[in-house]
């Protein structure tokens, strides 16, 4: 059989450029009991790529906790799937485009818009929302306004014209990310619950469907690209780079989902990372099956491509699926209509191997196990680093001028407005989203019901990067109250965690402790991770990103009308601070802003305080007691409350506030974990202080709402129409138009 | 009232419109694919937001030339009452069925928010329940926004009472900071010289709903409706 394939001579540089080790290598001959061709090299080497084979991340995976009464499908499948109840599931999934992204922005960031919806539309799921979590380097760098103006227009330019809402994320600025900004793109998407499509092959003979664009040269080596370090020579890698088209992606999610209301097909993949490599080789290895494929029936859009050209390019919008036989008419009828191109172009076996064709000769000859379950997998040797000592408190001058402080913060490249990004996302198109960017969550009716999915995507990379496992359990445990703070139950998670070389043993430290963080607050929160992506290798010179294990998280709200913005509601009601104040100021964005450094202990995690003030808020949710809600985190207090003023147009008399041991700056911006401002209704104050009594939850009456400023302890006023124009001009001015 | 929306390969707010129809006249609009050279006779015919056949050339231009784009157009001069909403009025400036043209906002950028807009005239179809003047709020999202045509048309179209919404302040006041994308004289909507074609860039479709946090859509598409009845 083997003696069909014709070989060529493998160069060690040829092994090089396909970024394979010589032990891999060497584990590759024996998979293959002979020496590759050209092609069989290529689809080794994507599918034992980092990207694709998570070999340096996979021991480390293991640790979080991914099962709950209410998962449906965990990690593993093209996106994670949620019983969301009255027999519909929610299915959703992050996934960086971060290279790309750095080297052509805007079609870099589109096509990670494209791959993400194509992972969750091929699930059966109707996508309802993206969100995206974007870093960037210093926003003085030369480089930032063009990435910044490329990867926004991009991500809308998709989103916007496929008719997905882009409803949520976040964007960080950090010197670190100069030269490798990162790309986060998730969709979430509602399918019925008994409606789920997998990647699982099934039955000898059945056909091999090709759908979706044509295959062109495009994108050849992008998962390669993924796993490897960025350098000076990086933006030649430009042809890389693939080019989205989201009408076409538009067709084939309508093909899909109307194909998939009928019983035609078997198995279900898109074709990104890999392409047609490891849509058709992951396939046939979940079902433990054979694959056949006959590539002169490939569509394709230039003449002359060579098999090892079709298996490894990337060109966008396309999808592989079986069929079972009697489907075939079916599917052909509803591709005609969408007007996409389709082709058979192979046949499922028996045989535990893929065969490829063309030309009348066989071009390639693989055993799939090997290609599948037998890529080489690291524990790669890892350094802890020291903990970091807490900030004191005293090294700092006293805060003498809370309101210049505030402003500051508020106009900071970190705390102001998003309006400059997200009014160019399309969030309000399917007519269903219910609280929109600017809160702590967005929060999208499931269409046709009462019901909605609340969903957020948080890190604090600074934290991470002080204390890796501090930092990847503050990321969960801030999704989680996000999601809290608008009414809704967390379920659970997908995670996009962003690092740089594995190989070195500082970063592997990071990883691993990031995931032993994340673990330990995924489970004592009950908010398992059910999909999710590695990219690793982000760094340019040598020079890392700062830790960015991203978290994406859903919640369910039942009713979409119980929904809590943080918007100030009206004069009179009370506000009440729930979790407890040190004043923390270790990593703090107060730090940073107001004294430029970057030090001490990030705020400790106390994930039973956190469950406790959780559920206690989301227990007076459900009592109808809470008017408004917000969740303190970067800025701390202060921040908070100049938030909810300016989302309400009300100001804020601040009077029961006491300073802690740690001072003033502490007390007004410490970043301490776990707490919430919530606005009531005055007689409702003697009930929930009762009621947080009980629960041991601490809660403090610390003003009222009224007026039209932030009035502090001592009498500074700041008006709320001062603190819009500060936090308004802030970033149009950074990306030149102010 | 039997609505008709028009879908095309692109087309993506087809099912937002198509649930506010049904939610103000109780009945379901015919969906009519861009293939179908002829439909049922309908009251209203509504061509709805998105990115038909991709608009990879000028926005609506493609969609103007579609076998059923013939069949509205020739029902439309007939006097059969047409709603245009974003992408559905770039098409209509493209069939040549409204005057003027919507170019490129003035930002560059895509727009997504909410707008202000003052009824300029209660005397149509389409605006009879509301009193010149009043304010709605509607949201915007789009890219070519931008509405342009000579000062002459404009003129006319003024003369005439067939602008039908300016982007305006919440107070009614016209000012270039509530314009979201550069249209000549802060026009939103325009309508043939019978005031049976309607062309608008907001979507009232997207507010039509408390829960969504306005009702203006509501109000505008109930009041169509009983028009209509």
């Amino acid at each position: 059989m083997t003696a069909a394939v014709k070989s060529k001579e493998i160069s060690e540089a040829l092994i090089a450029e396909h970024g394979l080790t010589r032990e891999e290598y060497q584990r590759l001959l024996k998979a293959l009991g002979r020496a590759p061709n050209l092609t069989e090299l290529g689809i080794f080497s994507v599918m034992w790529s980092e990207h694709c084979s998570y070999k340096s991340s996979k021991r480390w995976l293991k640790l979080l906790p991914t099962e709950a009464p209410w998962v449906i499908q965990g990690p593993g499948e093209n996106a994670g799937v949620i019983d969301i109840g009255d027999g519909l599931a929610a299915v959703f999934k992050i996934e960086s485009h971060n290279h790309p992204s750095f080297i052509e922005p805007y079609q870099g960031a589109a096509t990670g818009v494209g791959g993400i919806l194509r992972d969750v539309f091929t699930m059966g799921a109707r996508p309802i929302a993206n969100l995206n979590a974007l870093r960037f380097g210093s926003p003085d760098h030369p480089k930032t306004r063009h990435l910044v103006a490329g990867v926004v227009a991009g991500i809308g330019g998709y989103g916007n014209c496929v008719g997905i809402p882009t409803v949520g994320g976040e964007v960080n600025f950090h010197p670190a990310y100069n030269g490798n900004i990162l790309v986060n793109a998730m969709t979430v998407g509602v399918a019925r619950a008994d409606r789920i499509f997998y990647a699982r092959a099934a039955g000898v003979g059945n056909p091999v469907i090709y759908v979706g664009a044509k295959t062109g040269r495009d994108g050849i080596h992008g998962a390669t690209m993924a796993s490897a370090e960025f350098n000076a020579e990086a933006e030649e890698k430009r042809p890389t780079v693939q080019v989205g088209d989201p009408f076409t992606e538009k067709l084939l999610l309508e093909a899909c989902l109307e194909l998939m209301a009928t019983d035609a097909i078997v198995a279900i993949q898109d074709m990104g990372a890999a392409g047609l490599t490891s849509s058709s080789v992951e396939m046939a290895g979940k079902g433990g099956m054979g694959i056949e494929l006959d590539l002169d029936r490939v569509p394709m859009r230039e003449s002359g491509m060579t098999p090892y050209e079709l298996m490894l390019s990337e060109s966008q919008e396309r999808m592989l699926m079986v069929l079972k036989p009697e489907g075939r008419e079916r599917a052909r009828a509803i591709f005609e209509k969408w007007e996409l191109d389709y082709a058979e172009i192979g046949r499922l076996t028996d045989t535990g191997r893929l065969l490829l064709r063309a030309r009348g000769d066989v071009v390639a000859d693989i055993p799939l196990a090997p290609l599948v379950n037998e890529a080489p997998l690291y524990d790669r040797p890892r350094s802890t680093p020291p903990a970091p000592r807490p900030l004191d408190p005293a090294s700092l001058p006293p805060l003498k001028d809370p309101k210049a402080a505030l402003l500051k913060l508020l106009g900071s490249p970190a705390l102001c407005s998003r309006r400059w990004i997200w009014e160019q996302y399309d969030h309000t198109v399917g007519a269903d989203t219910v609280q929109r960017p600017g809160g702590d969550a967005a929060v999208v009716r499931v269409h046709g019901t009462r019901k909605a999915l609340a969903m957020t995507t948080d890190c604090t990379p600074r934290y991470c990067l002080a204390d890796p496992r501090s930092g990847g359990a503050q990321a969960v445990a801030e999704a989680w109250r996000n999601l809290v703070a608008v009414g809704s139950r967390p379920l659970a998670i997908t995670n996009n965690l962003n690092f740089g070389n594995p190989e070195r043993p500082q970063i592997m430290g990071q990883l691993a402790g990031a995931i032993e963080g994340m673990a330990e607050a995924a489970r004592a929160l009950d908010f398992p991770v059910v999909s999710g992506n590695v990219s690793l290798y982000n760094e340019t010179e040598g020079r890392a990103i700062l830790p960015t294990p991203v978290i994406g998280g859903v919640g369910l709200l039942e009713d979409a009308e119980r929904s809590v913005t943080l918007a100030l509601k009206a004069p009179g009601n009370i506000l009440l601070l729930v979790g407890e104040t040190q004043g923390h100021l270790g990593q703090s964005l107060y730090l940073r802003e107001l004294h430029e450094a970057e030090d001490g202990a990030p705020p400790p995690v106390d994930l039973a305080a956190e469950r406790r003030n959780g559920e206690f808020v989301l227990a007076q949710m459900k009592a109808g007691r809470i008017l408004a809600c917000h969740d303190l985190s970067d800025g701390g207090l202060l921040v908070a409350l100049a938030e909810m003023a300016m989302a309400g147009g009300l100001g804020v008399e601040l009077d029961g506030l006491r300073a802690p041991p740690a001072g003033l700056a502490g007390l007004l911006f410490g970043e301490d974990q776990g707490r919430y401002v919530v606005e009531i209704s005055a007689v409702e104050a003697e009930k929930l202080v009762e009621e947080a009594t009980a629960r041991g939850v601490s809660l403090l009456r610390i003003g009222q709402v009224g007026g039209t400023a932030l009035t502090l302890p001592g009498g500074t006023l700041i008006s709320v129409s001062e603190m819009r124009s500060v936090h308004e001009a802030a970033l149009p001015r950074l990306m030149g138009e102010g | 009232m039997k609505a008709a929306v028009i879908v095309f390969p692109g087309s993506n707010c087809d099912r937002d419109v198509a649930v506010a129809l049904e939610q103000a006249s109780g009945q379901k609009p015919a969906m009519v694919w861009h293939r179908e050279s002829d439909f049922e006779p309908v009251d209203l015919i509504v061509l709805p937001g998105g990115f038909a056949y991709g608009d990879y050339l000028r926005v609506g231009a493609m969609a103007a030339h579609s076998p059923v784009v013939r069949e509205v157009k020739r029902r439309a001069e007939r006097g059969v009452p047409t709603l245009g909403i974003c992408n559905g009025f770039q098409v209509l400036t493209e069939t040549g069925l409204l005057p003027g043209a919507l170019m490129c906002n003035a930002s560059l950028k895509f727009v997504c928010t909410d707008v202000n807009c003052r009824v300029e005239t209660g005397q149509s179809l389409f605006t009879s329940a509301f009193s010149s003047g009043e304010v709605l709020r509607w949201p915007v999202a789009h890219h070519d926004g931008n509405y342009f045509a000579s000062a002459d048309t404009l003129d006319r179209l003024e003369a005439e009472g067939r602008i039908a919404f300016r982007y305006c302040e919440p107070d009614g006041d016209l000012t270039e900071t509530a314009n979201p994308n550069g249209s000549a004289r802060n026009i939103a909507g325009v309508f043939n010289e019978t005031k049976s074609i309607l062309g608008l860039m907001p979507h009232p479709e997207r507010l039509a709903d408390p829960v969504l946090g306005g009702t203006d859509g509501a109000r505008f598409f109930a009041a169509l409706v009983e028009a209509l009845a």
